[in-house]
């Protein structure tokens, strides 16, 4: 069974995003932010990682560079979401090493669909 | 790619469900959003603090848009956009944005509690607050009269909704013509991709086009190198739009757009109305905040060439990424401003319906600790040493448990406090007076039924001091005072009650004006009174000093009803005033309504409880002491005064077996600012009693205000003092 850390301030979206990979199958660790989650993804064993981009404390971003430090997330699929489609943004989702950013607002079954292209 | 679906996208999928939370979310947001605004110096504006309400309007938007709430979505979304520039130090922060601001969160409010009750009404048009904020992001100074804007399409109802189409909307520039752009809003252009070292890799641009509805159409062109693609395109859409899909598969810099005359026109569609293309290519063209609006038909998500944990063959592999810089990404510090801790493992939301069950449940418990003390007080302590101990700690603990219980109903006055910056603002510009709110000890706690309960009687006391205290600037600066007034207030603990007072740097009241009123009135003044019996006066029903009415006051709500309403929670209000320098009013409350401290009286062989905070003295009486006047009221002399009589057993009609002598204890209590003496057979003690509302329970008693358990499992009464001194004093 796949463990997806999904990270994000909102609660609803987190509760939002946690119903619909628990509904597909996957086991989820909830973070409230970043910070939260990169301590939380050092104790447990994550498979993939979906953070929103605008958090307090540590931002999707930011997130995704601490991790890429740790040997142990070097491969991991890091997903960023994001309402901001921009050059500059997804640049630096890139920079950080983000596998790929999915757009705000989705829907639950795009979400699964993105999810399987990157683990199977 | 599918249809992108808003709502009830899958029918697997009932996001219904996950609504109030949202609700509930997005209110915390507003508040929050509203405060900050409100605290935000324009001068210097913090980035932290501008950080911070843009996360608010984000968080908002994303779930509005991702739960079907679009209108909330799309207002929320043009908020955002004010706020990224402000964040950015794109724009200075004015009066004006905040102002608009303010307005759009109260809008969001009403959208919000629309969907809430069900899409109930009428949804407000926020069509004008959309342009003043798209202005005010344009950077232009906001006018009087907006040149009118295109209409804004009707926002759907959001049960069945699609985010494919946004609304038509207004622009607040005029587009920058682009090279060959058609009639329908499609612009011809030629693509060059390259040079690449495995050119197969542009071929994923076509399945973009394949993929995004209503992106336009792309087709091969004859290249002239081998490493290079080229395509003819037709779009809507802005070449940085373009870009910014393709950059997924392709390196920025090995894309070149060109405009090209179309040799033959692609026809839009059979179905498209020509308006609608035109509609939809407005909503796309390169605005910073239209092109990501909810609904834009962009890429939805996109996976990093050659970024780490992308599987094999689910893209093509290795294009040399660019080294790009790294983007200043907003690093928002900490929460520490937000006054929000993001941390939500330290707090559990609990519906008030359960703490209330806890509470009585704790109630009967103590009742029946009080009985067991009670019926073990004839043992002997030698004999049943194990059981007193265990009494003992059965007595400790549940007053420790009675006490947490309590305290998990109590919020901290800032829930109240909070609303005043925003009504104030909104007051004082409405006067054309200038105010400044301080507020102190707004981490006090009180119980939530009190704080619901005292939010109505403060709010009316801030606005009186704002209406009637505060000077009109020029008047203020006559006198020799600052400009801008300041309005205080404070909340602390005082011993088992909590003081809130509301001051004023202010004209303050004038006594002669109270007492002409008065006169004018009927009441019977005098020139001796003393000041606080003169402020007094004004508690007094329809009494008002306003010289004229104005729009905040006389709301239906004079200080009389304010008087009434915290006495009603056992509070008591002081008014303590110098003319020309301000007043002040303390309300004094209980920390709770269901426990209670109280003094226990016997009559006969009935036992009352009396509120203890209405207990002023008591004392043996000498029957010459006391005095008969008409209708057989009895009047008691105490010290220099005479106060009325209550003998409770005559007022409750208590049998009295033939030869019990009537009781000849007096209990001086005070309510109303006036006292009377009640008459009792015996003090029996002081004790916490834990309240039982008898209206709901059994049915209203007059001079009664509820019943409590004795330790003894007997019921007592708990006496209604104020209505008791009403009825003797009139």
């Amino acid at each position: 069974m796949f463990s997806i850390l999904a990270v994000d301030d909102s609660p609803s979206m987190r509760k939002m995003v946690s119903f619909t990979l628990t509904g597909a199958g996957y086991h989820v660790v909830e973070a409230v932010d970043g910070q939260d989650a990169f301590e939380k993804a050092q104790t447990e064993k994550i498979d993939l990682v979906l953070a929103d981009q605008n958090m307090p404390r540590l931002d999707g971003i930011g997130l995704t560079r601490m991790l890429r430090e740790n040997p142990k997330f070097k491969t991991t699929p890091i997903l960023i979401l994001t309402t901001e489609s921009s050059d500059q943004m997804k640049q630096a989702g890139r920079a950080a090493g983000a596998t790929g950013w999915l757009v705000k607002p989705f829907d639950p079954n795009r979400l699964i669909e993105v999810i399987q292209k990157v683990i199977r | 790619m599918a249809e992108v679906q808003g709502t009830g996208g899958g029918a697997d999928f009932d996001l219904s469900q996950f609504y109030e939370i949202f609700f509930e979310e997005a209110g915390e947001n507003l508040d929050q959003m509203e405060q900050m605004l409100l605290s935000l110096d324009l001068a210097s504006a913090d980035d932290e603090e501008l950080n911070g309400i843009f996360r608010c309007a984000h968080s908002i938007k994303g779930g509005a848009a991702t739960f079907g709430f679009s209108d909330v979505a799309e207002l929320t979304h043009h908020m955002e956009s004010l706020l990224d520039k402000l964040r950015r130090h794109e724009l200075q922060p004015a009066p004006a944005m905040v102002d608009v601001l303010l307005e759009s969160a109260d809008a969001s409010r009403n959208l919000l509690a629309r969907h809430q009750s069900g899409d109930t009404g009428e949804a407000a048009d926020t069509s004008a607050l959309v342009r003043r904020i798209a202005a005010l992001a344009a950077g232009e100074v906001p006018v009087a009269s907006a040149p009118a804007p295109a209409p804004v399409a009707p926002v759907a109802e959001p049960d069945f909704e699609t985010f494919d189409e946004p609304p038509a909307e207004p622009e607040p520039q005029a587009p920058t013509p682009a090279a060959s752009e058609s009639k329908s809003g499609l612009r011809s252009l030629e693509i060059h991709v390259g040079p690449l070292e495995r050119p197969e890799q542009a071929d994923a641009l076509r399945e973009l086009f394949r993929d995004i509805p209503d992106l336009g159409t792309i087709e091969s062109l004859p290249s002239p190198q081998a490493d290079t693609r080229v395509f003819a395109v037709e779009t809507a859409s802005s070449d940085e739009d373009l870009l910014d899909l393709f950059i997924f598969h392709v390196a920025k810099e090995q894309v070149r757009i060109t405009p090209r005359q179309a040799s033959v026109p692609v026809p839009a569609p059979a179905q498209e109305d020509p308006d609608e293309v035109e509609a939809r290519a407005a909503a796309q063209r390169p605005f910073g905040f239209f092109h990501d609006a909810p609904g834009s038909p962009i890429a939805s998500f996109g996976l990093f060439e050659g970024a780490p944990g992308v599987p094999e063959g689910e893209t093509t592999t290795a294009v040399s990424a660019e080294p790009a810089s790294p983007a200043a990404a907003p690093r928002a510090g900490g929460a520490a401003k937000t006054g929000q801790t993001p941390l939500e493992a330290s707090s559990i939301r609990v519906s008030v319906s359960k703490v209330d069950q806890l509470i009585n449940l704790v109630g009967e418990l103590v009742i029946t600790q009080a009985m067991l003390a009670q019926n073990s007080q004839g043992l002997d302590a030698a004999l049943y040493q194990q059981l007193m101990s265990g009494l003992a700690d059965l007595d400790r603990n549940t007053r420790d448990l009675q006490e947490s219980v309590m305290s998990i109903r109590m919020i901290p006055m800032s829930t109240v406090f909070s609303r005043f910056p925003r009504m104030l603002r909104d007051l004082a510009n409405r006067l054309g007076k200038k105010v400044d709110l301080v507020t102190q000890g707004e981490a006090t706690e009180l119980d939530k039924s009190l704080v619901e309960k005292i939010t109505d009687p403060l709010t009316h006391l801030v606005r009186n001091s704002c209406d009637h205290g505060i000077e009109l600037p020029e008047v203020r600066l006559a006198n020799g005072k600052p400009e801008t007034g300041t309005i205080t207030l404070s909340a602390s603990h005082q011993g088992g009650s909590i003081v809130i007072e509301v001051r004023d740097d202010g004209r303050g009241l004038s006594r002669d004006k109270i007492l002409k009123k008065a006169a004018e009135r009927g009441i019977e003044v005098s020139d001796q009174m003393s000041d606080s019996d003169v402020w007094g006066l004004i508690f007094a029903p329809g009494f008002s000093t306003a010289e004229q009415v104005t729009d905040v006051s006389g709301r239906g709500v004079g200080m009389d009803v304010v008087k009434k309403n915290i006495q009603s929670l056992g509070g008591s209000v002081d008014i303590d005033s110098v003319e020309g320098y301000g007043m002040k009013v303390s309300v004094r409350l209980p920390l709770t309504l269901a426990i209670m401290d109280g003094m226990s009286v016997r009559v006969a062989e009935e036992v009352y409880i009396l509120p203890l905070s209405s207990v002023i003295e008591s004392f043996q009486v000498e029957a010459d002491s006391v005095s008969t006047i008409a209708q057989g009221s009895q009047l008691v002399k105490v010290r220099a005064d005479y106060m009325p009589v209550v003998a409770l057993d005559k007022t409750f009609q208590v049998p009295r077996t033939g030869d019990a002598r009537e009781g000849n204890i007096m209990v001086v209590v005070e309510a109303d600012g006036s006292r009377v003496a009640l008459q009792v057979d015996e003090l029996l003690g002081q004790h916490q009693v834990v309240v039982k509302n008898l209206e709901s329970n059994y049915r209203r008693v007059p001079n009664i205000s509820g019943a409590t358990i004795l330790g003894d499992g007997k019921v007592a009464l708990i006496l209604d003092t104020g209505g008791l001194v009403r009825r003797a004093r009139h």
